[in-house]
Parts: structure tokens; C-alpha cells; sequence
């Protein structure tokens, strides 16, 4: 290899061409956490029990991860997602247990998650409130709403157990292997193809890249939005059917606990703060580095109160490193120190 | 050099057409035409209107008053839009925001009519192929280090223009709208820029070409329109007045402008 390499057609070149394909970075960081927790949680980390309970745990929250990658991309942001998760997990619950249905129940759980985020994408473009404040009101908004149907009851479906949809969503292959990872994988797919093959895909790169240039391309920003918001409150409902087919239960504030993982998971992946650039294939990854770290740092025998710490710690640090690789004058930190420094 | 039907009827007409956003009137009373075939260069200061008479023509914004006329048609405000501009042919080049700049060249080229199944997914290797081709044949771009995949973000200013530009061509635009292409370019990217233009024409297609520096515009345009606070007040052949004679009528316009502040405060 050459000493001082200039950025193309060269050994550095290639490396920078490796973490610039669809989350080959963060699976990298990936494989090095778990590699460290082999060492330091060997009981746990070496055998293949504990990688079947992150299979079994993720796909809640990495379906919801999903849908907020592509709202980040189109610069958006959507935190009503625990309530979107709580009211389709209620509806889901409560349909089984008073009428005994699953499928519809199954339906109507994913079409009240839909409905809650078509709402939110009139809220966001019809009112022009900016997303974050927006999705927030509304995450209490449904939050309230839910509680007040529900009455504030928990409900416990043991039933649900045994059901064809209980073993199709959520049954274990091979005795062993959670099929809900299946799912999460082929929405992953799906999500995938959408944002990087899709012209629906294509207007929400392009509309949280410059909103000014989609305008004058003609992308109908709008709509657009509005089926973005609708497709992440899906989602949301999807995530919160699955959490509720594998603990059989519900409870409202079941889907706070996301909140952090899910926007997490979002941009340890990758996908730009900035918007205009989301990568799927980080997601997946990151939604399992959130969950690693947690049960890892906690097998090791590091008290489990330092895993939020963690957590927040690696969410900020990776960010700023997505930032640096997006585009380095983007950091204030890091544009101060390239004009100190002496040019070479 | 176009058959003689379509040489006498101008692409755009406007008659009386008018814009105010609530009480601020930002096109008075301006009726024009741009023919088939010529280089229009559009002038006028910062608020004369230039940037809302473009976006009247290609669908952006809706006027107050006064009708609009494309190839002889009255256009239907309620439902002209960018995307019925473009079927119509009319294109516009805006100066900074025509690009997704963190998008590479092969959706850049394709934005808002991507070649899709009947699924709405992208045939993404038939649209690099056809970028490859206008890079390389329409807007003969030979820099090393560039391919369809690069991000718009890492070319040049010009570099983006003759993207821009290659864009409107291939997708046999009859008029092409520029939005003051050479700013704050370097002055060899200028060129390049100017010689994209030349091409527009030499390619059969109207351009108008929106400019502050009145050097460009008098080289390569073949009429000159000047806008000032929202009213047309020159339209002519650029040949008809030389280099210093326009510069002095702008100023003229200026020095009015300033007398008629002071005489309003």
C-alpha cells in the first residue's frame, strides 16, 4: 500500500468503502461487543441460550425502529410510538378476551396503529407543528386515551397460548428458535426495498435531504408524510401485537420502555440526525447492540442501574461518529480542530 | 430551424399576470412571450419579482391575477403543477435547490419521475446506465473520481449546474429555466456553465436565463427582459443595445429606485 494515500483507489480507499455500505460499521461494532462480553460474561455470552432470548426480545422494538428509520430520513421524528403500542396492544388484548378472536383482533389492533398515525401526519403537516413537539403531545395524547378505555387495568391473555397465531407470530422453531425474528427480518427486507428501491422511498430521501428541492422536483412533501407517519403508527401496532403474543399480557405503560431503545437503535444505525439518509441494515444491528449491552454489562456484574449510563453513552458517542463520516464540518468540535490544525 | 408552425407560436405567453402575497405585490401588470428557439435573459435586483415569475411558469405558484398561455393553451391554475410543467416541457434549474446533494447522481437524474415498475419500485440499473450516458454525451463530464453513484454533495458548482442542465435536456425539454447559474461559481466553472447554455440553444430548445452579472447574460443571450419591483420595464433584442448601454439603463433604473425612497420616507 501507498504511504499517503490520496481517498480513492487505494487501501484506505477500500476501507472507507466498506463502512460506507448499509451498516457494515455498526455490524462490525456488533460482533466486537459480543467478542468482549465472550470474555468478560463467558457463562452467558458462550452459550446459545441468551442469543435466543435477544431473537425472542428485539423484534418488538426493532419493527418500531423500523418505521422511525424512515421517518428520521425524511427529517422527521415520531415519539408517539409507546402510546401507538399500548392502544394496539389493549385493543388486540381485550378483542381475545371477549370474543375469543384472533385475527381480527390481529387486524384491528394493526388497523388502530395505523389510524393513530395517520392522525399524527395530519397533526405534523396539517397544523405545521415541527414532529418532535408534535409526536410528543401525541404520545400522551394516545397514552391518555388508552388508559382512560382501558380503564387502567392490565389484562392477562394465558389463552393466547396454543393459538395458530400465537405459534405463526411467535412459536418456537425447532423448539428453540423465535419465529418472531423470522418476521422482523422479512419486515426488515421489506422496509429495506422501500427505502432504498421504492419511489415512496426515494421522495422521503429527497424530502429530508432539501424539502425546497423535493418541492420543486415535485414530490407531494404532504402526502408523503402523511403515508410516513400512517406507515410507523403500523408498525408500532405490529410491534406492540408481538410484544403482546410473546409476554401474553397487557399493560399501558407497556411500551415506554421503547423509548429509548427504539430512537437508540435508530441512530446507532446510522441513519443520518440530520436526515436525507437512513440505513435499514444499521437498524437491525443497532436494535440488537442496544439490548446486548443491557444483558451484557449486567452479566458481567456490573450493577444494573450503569446500563442506561451505557447506553446514553454509546447514543451520544456514535452519533457523533455517524456525524463525522456524514460530513466532519457538521461537528463544532471537530471543525475547530481541523482549522488549528497546521495543513499537511 | 424548427418547421415554421411551432417557430411563430411562443412557448410561453403571459398577459397581465400579477402575484401578491396578502398585501405585499410582488408582480405587477407583466405580459411577455418567449418564442421557440432564443436564450431570454431575465434581469432585475433582488425583489423584482424574477424568482415568482418563474415559479408562475412552471407551476410553483399560482398568480392573482392575469392568464398564463403555453404553446397557445390557457393554463388551468387548479391543477397546474411542477409535474404538469415537466409534461408540458418547461424545466427549471434552480440555483441552489434543484439537487439532493447527499443523493447520488443517479436519483438526482431521475428525482420526482423515477423509472419505475408497476409496483413503484426503481429499475435502479436502467436509470444508471441512462445517467452514465447523459454524463457522458450530453454534458461531456470527464472528471476523475466521478461516477453515478457519487453523491451530488462532492462535485463542483459548475459540475452540478451541467448535472442540473444534462437533467432538463434528457427529459426533452422545450424550455429550460435557469435560476442564476453562475453564482458564486469560480470563474473557469462560469465558463462551463456558459457553454451548457450555448448548448440548450444549439440543441433547438428556449432557455431563460436569470442572472445579476449583466456580462454573461449580454454574451450569450439573444433578448433581454428587466424586471423592477414587480414590473416589466424593458424587454428587447440583446443585440439592440450594447454592453454599456444596458449597464447605464440599469443604473438609471437604480438611481430611480433610491429617489423614489427618499421621497417616500
Amino acid at each position: 500500500m501507498q504511504g499517503k494515500a490520496s481517498p480513492t483507489n487505494s487501501g484506505p480507499g477500500l476501507i472507507r468503502r466498506f463502512f460506507q455500505l448499509d451498516g457494515a460499521s455498526i455490524a462490525l461494532v456488533f460482533v466486537l461487543l459480543i467478542l468482549i462480553f465472550m470474555i468478560t460474561a463467558p457463562k452467558a455470552f458462550l452459550g446459545y441460550r441468551v442469543y435466543m432470548s435477544f431473537m425472542a426480545t428485539v423484534p418488538p422494538p426493532l419493527i418500531i425502529a423500523l418505521g422511525v428509520t424512515l421517518v428520521a430520513v425524511a427529517g422527521e421524528m415520531d415519539l408517539s410510538f409507546p402510546s401507538v403500542v399500548a392502544a394496539a396492544s389493549f385493543v388486540f388484548g381485550i378483542m381475545f378476551k371477549q370474543w375469543d378472536v384472533t385475527w381480527i383482533a390481529f387486524l384491528c389492533a394493526i388497523a388502530v396503529g395505523a389510524g393513530m398515525g395517520l392522525v399524527n401526519g395530519l397533526v405534523v403537516t396539517l397544523l405545521g407543528i415541527p414532529s418532535l413537539i408534535a409526536t410528543l403531545a401525541m404520545l400522551f395524547l394516545w397514552g391518555g386515551l388508552v388508559t382512560v378505555l382501558s380503564g387502567g387495568i392490565q389484562l392477562a391473555i394465558p389463552d393466547i397460548y396454543g393459538t395458530a397465531m400465537h405459534s405463526i407470530f411467535v412459536g418456537r422453531i425447532g423448539g428453540v428458535f423465535p419465529a418472531q425474528m423470522i418476521w422482523a427480518l422479512l419486515i426488515s427486507a421489506f422496509i429495506w426495498m422501500l427505502l432504498n428501491r421504492h419511489r415512496f422511498g426515494e421522495s422521503l430521501l429527497f424530502i429530508g435531504d432539501n424539502l425546497e428541492v423535493a418541492r420543486v422536483v415535485g414530490i407531494n412533501a404532504t402526502r408523503e408524510k402523511i403515508k410516513l407517519f400512517t406507515l410507523s403508527g403500523t408498525l408500532a401496532a405490529m410491534g406492540g401485537v408481538l410484544l403482546t403474543l410473546e409476554t401474553t399480557a397487557y399493560f399501558s405503560s407497556q411500551g415506554m420502555g421503547y423509548l429509548l431503545t427504539v430512537i437508540a437503535a435508530v441512530f446507532i444505525g446510522g441513519t443520518s440526525i440530520f436526515g436525507g439518509s437512513g440505513k435499514v441494515v444499521g437498524t437491525v444491528f443497532a436494535a440488537f447492540i442496544v439490548t446486548v449491552i443491557e444483558a451484557g454489562l449486567v452479566a458481567s456484574g456490573i450493577q444494573g442501574f450503569w446500563t442506561r449510563f451505557f447506553i446514553g453513552f454509546v447514543f451520544i458517542l456514535s452519533v457523533t461518529a455517524n456525524a463525522i463520516i456524514e460530513d466532519p464540518d457538521k461537528v463544532p468540535l471537530v471543525r475547530m480542530l481541523r482549522t488549528k490544525m497546521p495543513s499537511r | 430551424m424548427a418547421d415554421q408552425s411551432t417557430a411563430d407560436q411562443p412557448i410561453v405567453s403571459l398577459n397581465n399576470v400579477g402575484k401578491a402575497y396578502g398585501p405585499v405585490v410582488s408582480l405587477q401588470d407583466v405580459s411577455l412571450e418567449i418564442g421557440s428557439n432564443e436564450i431570454v435573459g431575465l434581469i432585475g435586483d433582488n425583489g423584482a419579482g424574477k424568482s415568482t415569475l418563474i415559479k408562475i411558469m412552471t407551476g410553483v405558484e399560482t398568480p392573482t391575477t392575469g392568464e398564463v398561455f403555453i404553446r397557445g393553451e390557457r393554463v388551468d391554475f387548479s391543477n397546474y403543477s411542477v409535474q404538469r410543467a415537466h409534461e408540458l416541457r418547461i424545466e427549471t434549474v434552480y440555483q441552489t435547490s434543484s439537487l439532493g446533494t447527499k443523493q447520488p447522481l443517479w436519483r438526482n437524474f431521475f428525482v420526482g419521475r423515477p423509472l419505475t415498475n408497476a409496483f413503484g419500485f426503481i429499475k435502479v440499473r436502467e436509470q444508471k446506465r441512462i445517467s452514465e450516458q447523459i454524463m457522458r454525451e450530453t454534458i461531456g463530464f470527464r472528471s476523475a473520481g466521478i461516477d453515478v453513484n457519487t453523491p451530488v454533495g462532492r462535485l463542483s458548482g459548475g459540475e452540478r449546474q451541467g448535472v442540473a442542465i444534462g437533467r432538463a435536456m434528457h427529459f426533452d425539454s422545450d424550455l429550460i429555466v435557469l435560476d442564476e447559474p453562475t453564482v458564486a461559481l469560480a470563474l473557469s466553472e462560469v465558463e462551463k456553465v456558459l457553454n451548457f447554455i450555448r448548448s440548450i440553444k444549439e440543441n433547438g430548445r428556449s432557455c431563460i436565463y436569470i442572472e445579476h452579472n449583466i456580462h454573461h447574460v449580454h454574451a450569450v443571450c439573444d433578448r433581454l427582459i428587466v424586471l423592477d419591483r414587480g414590473q416589466l420595464v424593458l424587454d428587447c433584442e440583446a443585440k439592440s443595445m450594447t454592453y454599456t448601454e444596458l449597464t447605464e439603463f440599469l443604473r438609471d433604473l437604480h438611481f430611480r429606485g433610491d429617489h423614489d425612497t427618499k421621497v417616500a420616507s
